[in-house]
């Protein structure tokens, strides 16, 4: 009896596991088959100027099998690397959204705030991330926090935009309530603001974490030192294309795991508010 | 002075938006008294909800005043607890929660935290909602969202209890149980209530006396017809009742025929309402933010 329960149960589990694995996840290994394929056949031709995927592999398992190897100056493994931006990443970022989120609720709550804020942030928020890179060093006079500074500067302006809108869309009901209820100005702000205004204020932050991923590197090719961004800059110099793409795989994937872990605390934090 | 629980005397509201001015109410006088059930019926557009939120505090009246148990209403409180329409609860609090706020804000150094909780949870099982505690809004139906909203209210021992357009939103079939249920409890506890309504079955069914507003600009009292039936009262039994009929014809011809005597019809009040989008002063203000993010209501 037991028995017969326990292999059914079994089956049926391995069932589901199979199902899971032919609806999720086929159709992406199927596709990212495919483009490799397309893109072995591409460059195996004569005269192509890009490596094979196979190529890259082969030209790169050093560094793949190695991440974390160091020895010395910059010659550390991608993991070191990454780590660097991440850590500029996370320094900028964390300034940014501090900032933004108390600018971004002041815009909201006070009108004038508003008017007078407004077309700064408009006109500065379409300047280029790198184009801060020349004021930051001359304003800085040192590498890090100029490249912390353009991080900050490129995440702050969806999360001070969102953060506002966020704060001026509350429905009059939740201050209503509030009125009713007689909450303090602090509780008004932790209990009723705060949470009405987190799902815009999360996607501000998702866009900003996406933003500073993408201006780390760029920024990190013009200062220099350890960080994913010089890291490529330095392989086109030496030539090393296949170390290129090798870093680049390794960029498109954190920048996907940053943005699903701002997504997914932003879920955990704003549970049934739907905007 | 009058010797009423709850005066509302010489009441004016104009609202300003520029050069537009938009005169709502003109002249409203009204007295209840404790432990009575008023409704306030009249067509949409005609100021009712503006003269519950003027007793709720959340709006100040132009000229005039409102008096309950002897104090001047300045500002909103819980004394006044209002049942909005589309229920208000906080989506990110349980139903729990929701209703704990209210209470830890009206009870704080009043009662001890354990009697808060309890407290609580007394008025949540008063609307048979015991069983939802830890859950969100979101997971609970309409109707039982309203019954949260009601058990907030109800646990802040408010002095007179507004209920604005409670059952609006509802299925009939939930609207008729929810009015069993808050017959019920007036019966029990004999709340002071004063209920907006353009549901006429609604108004006769649960009123000791129903206050009818004539259409706006410049809406005011019509007429105040006294519901002289015993409670409690028997929905299935009401509908046979003589006088039942009697009271819904009386409302129903005020309505449609003599509601207009003070203002120019109801197409015309409805523009007017329309028209007041100023966020600070608006009574339509929660109809207004419902039609810009209409998905935030979903929650």
């Amino acid at each position: 009896m037991t028995t017969t329960t326990f292999s059914d149960d079994f089956f049926q589990r391995l069932q589901t596991v199979r199902d899971c694995l032919v609806h999720r996840a086929l159709p992406p290994v199927t596709v990212i088959l495919g483009l490799l394929i397309v893109w072995q056949i591409l460059c195996s031709r004569e005269g192509a100027h890009l490596p094979t995927p196979v190529a890259v592999v082969q030209e790169t398992w050093e560094l793949i099998i190695h991440p974390f190897y160091d020895h010395g100056g910059n010659d550390v493994g991608m993991g070191w690397q990454i780590l660097a931006s991440l850590k500029r990443v996370a320094y900028g970022y964390s300034l940014a959204v501090i900032a933004g989120v108390s600018l971004g609720v002041l815009v909201g709550i006070s009108t004038w705030a508003m008017r007078g804020l407004d077309p700064v942030f408009q006109v500065l928020r379409t300047v280029p991330p790198l184009a801060w890179l020349p004021i930051a060093l001359a304003g800085f006079q040192n590498n890090n926090p100029s490249a912390i500074f353009v991080i900050f500067i490129t995440a702050i302006w969806p999360i001070i935009i969102n953060t506002s809108v966020g704060v001026r869309q509350i429905p009059m009901d939740y201050r209503n309530v509030a009125r009713v209820i007689r909450l303090n100005g602090w509780e008004y702000f932790h209990r009723i603001m705060l949470p009405a205004a987190a799902p815009y204020i999360f996607s501000g932050l998702r866009i900003g974490i996406g933003l500073s991923w993408l201006a780390i590197v760029a920024a990190e090719m013009l200062i220099g030192g350890v960080g994913i961004g010089f890291f490529i800059w330095d392989a086109w110099n030496a030539s090393l294309i296949s170390d290129i793409v090798l870093a680049l795989v390794y960029v498109g994937i954190v920048g996907f795991i940053l943005d699903r872990i701002v997504a997914r605390i932003g879920q955990q934090l704003t549970r049934g508010v739907t905007v | 002075m009058s010797s009423h629980y709850l005066s509302i005397e010489g009441l004016n509201k104009v609202f300003r938006k520029g050069k537009d001015v938009t005169d709502v109410l003109r002249n409203v006088n009204l007295h209840v008294d404790q432990g009575e059930y008023v409704s306030i019926i009249g067509h949409s557009g005609c100021g009712k909800s503006t003269v519950l939120n003027i007793i709720a505090g959340l709006i100040e009246p132009s000229t005039g005043c409102v008096i309950l148990d002897r104090k001047e209403v300045t500002h909103p409180g819980p004394d006044r607890a209002v049942v909005f329409q589309n229920h208000s609860l906080l989506p990110w609090l349980t139903v729990y929660e929701n209703v704990h706020l209210a209470v830890k804000k009206t009870f704080q150094g009043i009662k001890s935290r354990a009697e808060m909780r309890a407290w609580t949870e007394h008025n949540l099982e008063l609307v048979n909602m015991g069983h939802a505690l830890r859950k969100i809004p979101s997971e609970i139906s309409g109707g039982m969202k309203q019954r949260v909203g009601i058990a907030r209210a109800l646990a802040m021992e408010p002095k007179v209890l507004l209920l604005d357009e409670p059952f609006g939103a509802l299925d009939a079939l939930t609207r008729a149980h929810l009015q069993d249920e808050v017959m019920r409890i007036h019966n029990e506890l004999g709340n002071t209530v004063i209920m907006i309504t353009h549901d006429v079955d609604e108004a006769v069914l649960l009123s000791d006396r129903i206050v009818m507003m004539t259409n706006g600009p410049a809406a005011t009292i019509g007429e105040i017809l006294t519901i002289d039936i015993p409670h409690p009262r028997d929905r299935v039994a009401m509908a046979d009742h003589p006088k039942f009929n009697e009271y819904r014809a009386a409302v129903l011809r005020f309505l449609y025929d003599r509601s207009t005597l003070g203002g120019k019809g109801a197409a015309d009040g409805d523009s007017a309402a329309r028209d007041q989008r100023d966020p600070d002063a608006s009574p339509e203000d929660t109809e207004n933010n419902k039609k810009i993010i209409p998905l935030s209501r979903i929650a």
